[in-house]
């Protein structure tokens, strides 16, 4: 386990240089993320290495959200000001994301197969 | 000081909370309540009545909440896994998460302008929908109030999380790639945790989801903004 959290530390630390040498505004974890995908593709590092403790906080991801979420404390004089164009428009538009990134999936994917379908023929 | 503002006694009150609303949920089996959703209401309802601040409760939460980067770095692992799949589809997916983050970032603050709300509230919520990193470091570029957007963020994913799945059935969002894309863009990590618990499938293109809108906003939300006349 003690060698699964240094890889994967290895890989956030990876993504702070580069946040920090570069001054880019993406943050450092998500940059780890790809680092880290990149390297069990290119096999520098073995996916035996950091399954265990990768597969624990992806299950579990969900409570780390919980002491951001009791921010909401913090704010509950705004949000009560403003609750009613806050609620709507993360709930609608919510809806429309999942509508549009869907249907332009599956309609790119519609027309790239029957061209192919296409040149076959 | 009162031992109520106990560091340990607050992250081990969080774990117990955590746990007793996970146990709710699976006696029940109401899908509703979300076990994130219970924890946050138990815990704020809690701190109000002992009077405990939220500054005061972060010294201990701050140890929990410093797992969410190694978290979304462990989500390289899924992503890795699905590699094949995704460098087949790479058009689709890059198309389709370009559109969600248009519409998402521009349905948002136009919704929020309709419904009267400020204009700093309206640019705290133009991220809502990636992952609370890279939400409050856009918030923060373009001039909103990163407390607010750190819960919107949160109750976003619940949200999405929650309703997504039942909403694609009403959309007619059917493959299991689309679905696990659009929860991971429309809801992140949270929307991805459930996706993880319909199939390891829908969880890694969810993850791809989050990763690749997470990057679209973060270069895009000004642009956008200026776009619809804001300047920022």
């Amino acid at each position: 386990m003690i060698l699964q959290c240094a890889v994967l530390f290895a890989f956030l630390a990876v993504g702070e240089l580069i946040v920090w040498l570069t001054g880019i505004p993406v943050p450092s974890s998500i940059i780890g993320m790809l680092a880290l995908t990149t390297a069990l593709k290119l096999r520098i590092v073995r996916l035996m290495w950091v399954d265990k403790v990768s597969d624990f906080l992806v299950k579990n991801l969900g409570f780390f959200f919980v002491p951001a979420g009791v921010g909401l404390m913090n704010c509950l004089g705004l949000i009560k000001a403003e609750w009613v164009p806050i609620v709507l428009a993360s709930v609608i538009s919510t809806f429309v994301i999942i509508a549009v990134t869907g249907w332009v999936h599956q309609s790119v994917r519609r027309i790239m197969s029957s061209r192919h379908e296409l040149s076959r023929k | 000081m009162s031992y109520l503002e106990n560091k340990f006694f607050l992250i081990g009150l969080t774990f117990i909370i955590y746990v007793a609303s996970q146990v709710l949920q699976r006696r029940t089996g109401i899908a509703y309540l979300n076990p994130i959703l219970i924890s946050i209401a138990v815990l704020i309802a809690f701190m109000l009545c002992c009077g405990i601040d939220y500054e005061t409760y972060a010294e201990g939460g701050d140890y929990i909440d410093f797992w969410l980067k190694p978290a979304v770095v462990a989500l390289g692992v899924p992503l890795y896994r699905q590699l094949e799949a995704i460098k087949k589809q790479l058009l689709p997916i890059m198309l389709a998460e370009l559109a969600g983050c248009i519409a998402g970032i521009a349905s948002v603050v136009l919704l929020a302008e309709l419904f009267g709300a400020s204009r700093e509230v309206v640019l705290s919520l133009a991220s809502k929908s990636v992952t609370t990193p890279i939400a409050i470091e856009v918030t923060q570029a373009i001039g909103g109030i990163p407390a607010l957007t750190a819960a919107v963020v949160v109750c976003t994913g619940i949200f999405g999380g929650m309703t997504g799945f039942k909403l694609m059935k009403y959309s007619r969002v059917k493959s299991p790639i689309a679905q696990g894309l659009s929860i991971g863009t429309a809801a992140h990590a949270v929307g991805t945790s459930a996706a993880m618990d319909v199939g390891y499938r829908y969880g890694a293109f969810s993850s791809l989801g989050l990763t690749i809108n997470g990057l679209f906003t973060a270069l895009l939300t000004p642009f956008i903004l200026s776009l619809l006349g804001y300047t920022v």
